[in-house]
């Protein structure tokens, strides 16, 4: 069965049908990633987006049950170069075409994936529709045309909790955190778990007041869609400004920004893989993270907000973390928890977050 | 000073090389060594080179400030440290020997004493990194498992060992190379006998007892460490063939294909841990984890604290340059301050991302070394390796297959039960009987049981060989493009393809283009893409997109010589560099064209443009047609390109037509008969019978010889009608023209190697290469001298007048090689190359006249009178330069050690001096053979040379050596009135010659073997030098070369001489 990718500016691409017989909208991205598909597709920050993976063989060792970021598939379609049909690991439960089919998304395989992925690296990330049912390309382009795309888009108010939730209540806690849920991956609320705290988690829909009491720090997680479309959260994330100390990933970096009153932008095709060098600067370390945005913090409304970058991404120098002393924010636009991706960081992060949760001064923070 | 301390611009670093070529240590550290140099001096630094191997880029003048082409060993490192007073010492680019010849200095105290720091790795890190059994104990230190084991430093202490472990028991020596020395016991018998073998080639004398892993899977990281402790993954590799076959004797593949991000992520975080523990403060190192498949289970097997010829492959694989940047941060740079040639605009702090997969096989040599053991285990055999590159493994690896060029087995013969024993004992025709037992049907998950390699693999293979049998015995008309397609997008070649659907290649190649289906070109950019790349480093596949790009100026391809293989190595690709060198300074785009990732020639910055393909018709066809370059330059690839004279269009230089009449006898034959330059008698013979009635017409003794092969494949000198009937079939088979050679052998003839370049009109010979072995003994095989020493002024003449006159004849543009042989005053022509030949780069060490960069220019059409006098006015006459060959006899046990003119060492390197003496004392020294000052040695000399070897005996009784003799030689020598006790021969009555030469009373052996095959006791006693390590000197003219190169070792300290200033 032949599949087609159609692109918001016209270019289209065909290859093979595999995972669900559908259409579906989105707007087109690419991972780099050469390990983790599974965490790829199940992390809600990939919600309504088409993931081409740059690893031309995907599937080979399979889907497993430990390895998911979440219940469910959230990638609105996957492109890839080589499908494995019969995996080949042994902790491997099944194959991802079958895993597709069930989760309801199309994938399409044998595309030229590196033709694409400069199409995108040159244009930029844009809308685009998947189809494996033969749906006809008058018929897609419409779909495409009605769909609104990423900017303006609050998805995170759509992919997070339905209700508050304490994940982890340990007898006697390190620390005591709340989960601002924007689409978390479970591997945040793990690694919190880890380090013997204690973790709330709330939708995002909640008021300051309820995410602050009887916390030590709040956590904004990580998401889907555009920042700038939730001034509520912001709104609320401001009444909390000083009186909790707040940490933030990637959306939740974003979120923290603009409630301590920087700006945010869309990059061009956004920062998506598992190779992503940022330096601290307070270290001089550089670590190479996981990474998966396509909105980012503006540099020059933060500094004016009087906050200070702490980690710059070096490859484009774009902001990749930083803080708000003043009001106890702190934030990194990557991902410490990975999955996919090293663990460089996640160390070294977490007990920053556990130590500013507790408000202990930073013990060799500046030269360790 | 503190390490963190930059090293200040301006200083002085030694930089030390790997020496020759050998099993296990191939041109990947030439790769390495250039880029450390050229790295070093962009950031101002002056660079001090040693290394004893000619035949490399990096010894080449202009890469460093100074360079010491010289013996590896401490008395000559100690002199360049006294002359140059270097600031630091580089040690982890050289391999191996580059550094144990670096601790060897550091524990003499002479670093210290000189005030030089060594940079890149300290000497505890290598100790515990080298040392198997330190390196544990530090692994369960910071909690990474560890294969069982002890080591022993006795053969008891090892039975001892064995009880814990059991069998089978896997043994591996400390600090050797390669695995030399190592193995797999699978009873108490092999279990003794290896022991006993590791323990003397340690170093250290220990070996390791360890707890069998075989069969589970076994990965590579490739990890870079900067003084800012920032640690970084450049590649993961996983072996295709599982635990208990040597990384370099087993296929791999990168990047790891069979991990989940887990898992990876777990590898990852160990080989982080690893670093830090064994305190690599920078550069690469290459960690090896073995993980079992059923449960995930992690075992790391080594570090290697340096360069290695993984982190080249791994260069290779990602186009980050790790020796390179190895050298920037020895000298104190952080990762993050050295900017990613390839995107520029991103750091070279980062973990490439291959969009691509590249899988590696190597190339081994077994049919040279009758005898040896085929199995591959845990000791390295192959001699060189060959790189596919393509968008999907199954693409890549049958890229690779084909670029192996004949290295690759046709097992179709064998029976199924043939097969299933290739499955289960891996040797070099594994993959094929894998292929084989796929098209007979057999499925993946047998083949998984058989071979233990991962079932995702084989079902990749399975995919294609089921794809395949859906076309065979169709007509190429009914297959449709689409099916056409899918083919090419498997890598499947159109010559594949001709053979599955009966008719020729070019028929497939025609109906391809007809319908569009051509490769597109991808890049090797180090981020799969989410950059922009300014370095067209390139790999052919079947997709839509092209990026091979357009470039200003014309193109000029030069084709490469593949993978190495004896008879075929790195010579060759010194040469094909510098032709690329020289088409960039004549301000055209050199592409160059290879696939052996060991190499100079495939770093993307040696061309401007690279195509990582396989020098075969197909691929150097579609690269041609993508380029549409002025011309091809063949002649600097060996014999692989001239394969392909025909298929290429234009050809820049000696015409494919004299080509091929250098090949062809006949034409040879009468070529020379015009000219009438004589020639040992010879016929050409098409069958066993023909071959018979010349052997009757030209009489014994013969040499025989296939056509169109290097290296002296199957070819061996006939005494009688028995050794004739015994060559004849195989050398037939050998023959790609299924045509034999034929020659009368010019016993006791001297052989000189003529290397001359050619404008069609003007002709300059380079160099005259006389051989110290008498001709029989392949060129390749036997050291050689320049000046020649015992040339007559007529004789010279001689040579030069015929050399002129057939490089005219022929019109060769560019180099062309003649071999000479001189038997009583008449000379005559052994073989005519018209391309570059082995002895290009050595003639040019030793003249200091860049070879291959004037006959790239001639090439391009200029003439020699154009040409600067200077740039070919030959430096160095007051000295002497002798290129000694290093031979793997170590590696292949049971193998005789005379020479013969079947070609069978592996590298070369070269020894300068003011005297033939120093200078064939040097050469030996740095090829790995101490010659004795004093002590015992043991003649045995056969009749026709008996006369010849008193002067030789005398020599030596003169110098106080004490001479042992069997008794003929002995009575002989004695009549003589030289001093000289009697042994028995082997089975005469003991002690006999092997029982003295075990006993250590012997320190050279000078034996010329009787003319028929190798009497038994002449071998066991050859065999007992070697495992004695006594050097064992099997032919006169050499025998009187080591009395001169004893006399001047006597006479006192062999002095160091610099490159630069030889006048
Ligand atoms: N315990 C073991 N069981 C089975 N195979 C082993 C074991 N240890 C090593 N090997 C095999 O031997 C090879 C060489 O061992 P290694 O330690 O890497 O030596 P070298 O220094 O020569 O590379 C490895 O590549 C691996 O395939
Ligand atoms: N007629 C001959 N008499 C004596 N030795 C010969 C003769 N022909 C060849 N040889 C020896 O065999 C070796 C290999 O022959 P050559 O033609 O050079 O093969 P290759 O093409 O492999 O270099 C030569 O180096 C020479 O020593
Ligand atoms: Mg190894
Ligand atoms: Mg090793």
């Amino acid at each position: 069965m032949g599949a087609i990718l159609l692109l918001e500016d016209g270019r289209s691409f065909t290859g093979d049908a595999f995972g669900a017989v559908t259409t579906r909208v989105g707007e087109a991205v690419f991972n780099t990633a050469m390990t983790g598909y599974q965490e790829v597709l199940t992390d809600p920050s990939y919600a309504e987006q088409v993931v081409t993976m740059t690893a031309p063989h995907i599937g080979n060792t399979g889907i497993n049950l430990e390895d998911p970021e979440s219940e469910k598939v959230w990638a609105a379609g996957f492109v890839v170069r080589a499908l494995t049909r019969g995996p080949s690991s042994w902790r491997s439960s099944g194959g991802l075409h079958q895993y597709l089919v069930q989760a309801g998304v199309p994938g399409m395989q044998g595309v030229d994936t590196r033709a694409l992925v400069r199409h995108l690296r040159d244009k930029g990330a844009m809308k685009c529709v998947i189809s494996t049912d033969g749906t006809p390309v008058e018929a897609l382009r419409e779909q495409l045309a009605a769909w609104p795309g990423m900017a303006g888009r609050a998805l995170a108010a759509e992919v997070t909790c339905a209700a508050p939730y304490v994940y982890a209540d340990p007898p006697s806690p390190t620390a005591r955190f709340a989960v601002l849920d924007g689409g978390a991956k479970r591997n945040i609320l793990r690694m919190l778990e880890q380090t013997g705290a204690y973790v709330r988690v709330h939708p995002l829909s909640d008021p300051a007041e309820a995410f602050c009491s009887g916390v030590d720090a709040v956590l904004v997680s990580n998401g889907p869609g555009d920042p700038a479309a939730l001034p509520g959260v912001v709104e609320e994330l401001r009444k909390a400004v000083g009186h909790k100390p707040l940490l933030g990933i990637c959306l939740g970096c974003q979120l923290l920004a603009l409630a301590v009153g920087a700006k945010t932008y869309k990059l061009k095709f956004g920062h998506r893989g598992a190779n992503q060098p940022v330096r601290d600067e307070r270290t001089g370390r550089v670590e190479i993270t996981s990474q998966n945005h396509g909105f980012a913090v503006d540099k020059e409304s933060l500094l004016a907000a009087g906050a200070t970058v702490t980690h710059v991404h070096l490859n484009d120098g774009s902001v990749s973390g930083f803080a708000h002393e003043p009001s106890r924010v702190f934030a990194v636009q990557y991902h410490p928890e990975a999955c996919p991706g090293p663990h460089d960081s996640a160390r070294v992060l977490l007990d920053e977050f556990v130590r500013r949760a507790r408000n202990t001064p930073s013990p060799a923070g500046a030269s360790s | 000073m503190s390490a963190r301390q930059r090293l200040p611009a301006g200083a002085t670093v030694l930089v030390i090389g790997s020496g020759p070529i050998v099993i296990g240590q191939a041109c990947e550290f030439d790769y390495s060594g250039t880029q450390a140099c050229k790295a070093l001096r962009a950031l101002g630094y002056r660079v001090v080179l040693m290394n004893s191997n000619p035949a490399t880029i990096m010894t080449d003048e202009d890469l460093a400030d100074a360079t010491y082409v010289e013996p590896l060993t401490l008395d000559a490192a100690r002199q360049v440290i006294e002359r140059e007073q270097p600031d630091a010492v580089l040690p982890t680019v050289g391999g191996q020997v580059g550094l144990n010849l670096a601790l060897e200095l550091h524990a003499a105290g002479i670093l210290d004493q000189h005030g030089v720091r060594l940079i890149g790795a300290d000497p505890v890190a290598i100790r515990v990194a080298e040392d198997r059994q330190q390196f544990k104990d530090a692994m369960v230190e910071i909690g990474v498992g560890v294969a069982e084991s002890g080591t022993a430093t006795t053969l008891p202490e090892a039975e001892a060992l064995l009880e814990q472990v059991g069998l089978p028991a896997i043994i591996r020596p400390s600090f050797t190379l390669g695995g030399a020395g190592g193995g797999i016991a699978w009873n108490v018998d092999e279990f003794r006998a290896i022991v006993t073998e590791g323990l003397r080639l340690s170093p250290v004398d220990q070996v390791l007892v360890e707890r069998s892993l075989l069969g589970w899977k076994e990965f590579e990281l490739e990890v870079m460490r900067d003084l800012a402790d920032n640690v970084i993954i450049i590649c993961s590799i996983e072996n295709f063939d599982p635990m208990g076959i040597h990384t370099g004797d087993s296929i791999t593949v990168a990047p790891a294909l069979t991990l989940t991000d887990r898992e990876y992520q777990h590898l990852r975080d160990l080989a982080q841990r690893i670093i830090r523990r064994i305190g690599v403060e920078t550069g690469g190192s290459n960690i090896q984890f073995a993980v079992n498949p059923e449960n995930g289970e992690v075992v790391v097997i080594e570090l290697n604290p340096r360069v290695s010829r993984s982190s080249a492959l791994a260069s290779k694989a990602t186009g980050f340059p790790i020796a390179k940047i190895a050298a920037q941060l020895a000298v104190g740079l952080t990762l993050d301050e050295i900017a990613n040639d390839i995107t520029r605009v991103t750091p070279a702090c980062f973990e490439p991302a291959l969009d691509y997969v590249i899988v590696k096989i190597p190339r081994w040599n077994f049919e040279k070394f009758q005898g040896a053991d085929r199995r591959l285990g845990t000791a390295m055999r192959s001699v060189g390796e060959v790189m596919g590159i393509g968008r999907t493994f199954p693409e890549a690896c049958l890229k690779a297959i084909d670029s192996l060029e004949g290295g690759y087995p046709d097992v179709s013969a064998a029976t199924d039960q043939g097969i299933r024993e290739a499955l289960a004992t891996a040797t070099p025709d594994r993959l094929a009987s894998i292929f084989e037992a796929l098209r007979r049907g057999w499925r993946s998950s047998q083949i998984a049981e058989a071979t233990r390699i991962d079932k995702w693999f084989l079902d990749q293979l399975e995919e294609v060989v089921r794809f395949e049998q859906s076309l065979t015995g169709r007509f190429v008309e009914q297959v449709s493009a689409t099916e056409l397609r899918r083919a090419k997008r498997f890598g499947i070649s159109d010559a594949m393809l001709a053979k599955l659907l009966g008719c020729r290649e070019e028929a497939i190649a025609r109906r391809r283009e007809a319908e569009g289906i051509v490769p597109t070109y991808k890049r090797v950019d180090t981020c799969a893409a989410e950059f922009a790349s300014h370095t067209p480093y390139l790999y052919g596949t079947y997709e839509d997109e092209d990026e091979a790009g357009e470039s200003e100026s014309d193109r000029v391809v030069v084709l490469g010589n593949g993978p190495n293989r004896i008879g075929q190595g790195i010579e060759f690709d010194y040469c094909c560099c510098h032709a690329a060198y020289a088409v960039g300074e004549a301000g055209l785009t050199s592409v160059m064209v290879n696939c052996n990732p060991e190499t100079v020639s495939t770093d993307y910055d040696t061309s401007d443009k690279l195509y990582f393909e396989p020098c075969t018709v197909e691929h150097v066809r579609a690269i041609l047609a993508r380029e549409r370059p002025r011309g091809v330059i063949l002649q600097f690839g060996g014999q692989t390109p001239l394969k392909l004279a025909h298929d290429v269009g234009t050809v820049l230089g000696t015409s494919p037509d004299a080509i091929d009449l250098c090949e062809d006898r006949e034409r040879f034959s009468a070529l020379l008969k015009s000219l009438d330059v004589p020639q040992p008698q010879s016929a050409v013979a098409h069958s066993v019978a023909e071959a018979a009635q010349v052997a009757g017409r030209i009489g014994f003794p013969l040499l025989v010889r296939p056509s169109y092969v290097l290296g002296g494949r199957a070819m061996a000198i006939c005494y009688d009608q028995a050794d004739f009937d015994r060559v004849v079939v195989d050398a037939i088979a050998t023959s790609e023209a299924h045509s034999l050679l034929i020659d009368r052998y010019l016993e006791g003839a001297r052989e000189y190697d003529v290397d001359a370049l050619c404008d069609g009109e003007q002709v300059l010979i380079a160099g005259i290469v006389e051989h110290i072995e008498e001709a029989g003994v392949h060129s390749g095989d036997s050291a050689g001298v320049l000046p020649p020493v015992l040339l007559s002024d007529a004789e010279r003449r001689r040579i030069e007048d015929d050399t002129s006159r057939i490089a005219l004849a022929l019109g060769v543009v560019g180099l062309v090689n003649v071999q000479f042989a001189v038997q009583e005053g008449e000379v005559y022509v052994l073989e005519v190359n018209p391309r570059a030949s082995r002895t290009v780069p050595f003639v040019a060490k030793a003249t200091g006249v860049s070879l291959a960069k004037i006959a790239t220019r001639l090439c391009l059409g200029t003439k020699l009178a154009e040409l600067d006098p200077a740039c070919l006015k030959p430096k160095g006459n007051d000295l002497y330069f002798i290129k000694a060959p290093v031979f793997p006899w170590r590696k292949f046990a049971g193998t005789d050690v005379v020479l013969g003119p079947e070609m069978r060492s592996t590298g070369e390197v070269m020894g300068v001096g003011w005297s033939f003496g120093e200078a064939y004392a040097k050469a030996l020294l740095a090829a790995g053979v101490g010659l004795p000052t004093e002590g015992g040695v043991f003649l045995s000399i056969r009749d026709s040379d008996k006369a010849a070897s008193v002067g030789i005996a005398g020599a030596l009784a003169h110098m106080g050596f004490r001479l042992y003799a069997t008794r003929g030689t002995a009575k002989f020598l004695e009549d003589k009135r030289i001093a000289c006790e009697t042994v028995f021969k082997v089975r005469e009555g003991r002690p006999d010659a092997v029982d003295l030469i075990k006993n250590g009373q012997i320190q050279l052996i000078l034996n010329t073997p009787l003319g028929k095959k190798a009497q038994y006791d002449e071998l066991a006693m050859r065999l007992a030098g070697l495992e004695q390590g006594v050097p064992c000197i099997t032919n006169l003219a050499a025998m009187k070369a080591v009395v001169s190169a004893i006399r001047s070792q006597r006479a006192g300290e062999l002095r160091v001489i610099k490159l630069q200033e030889i006048a």
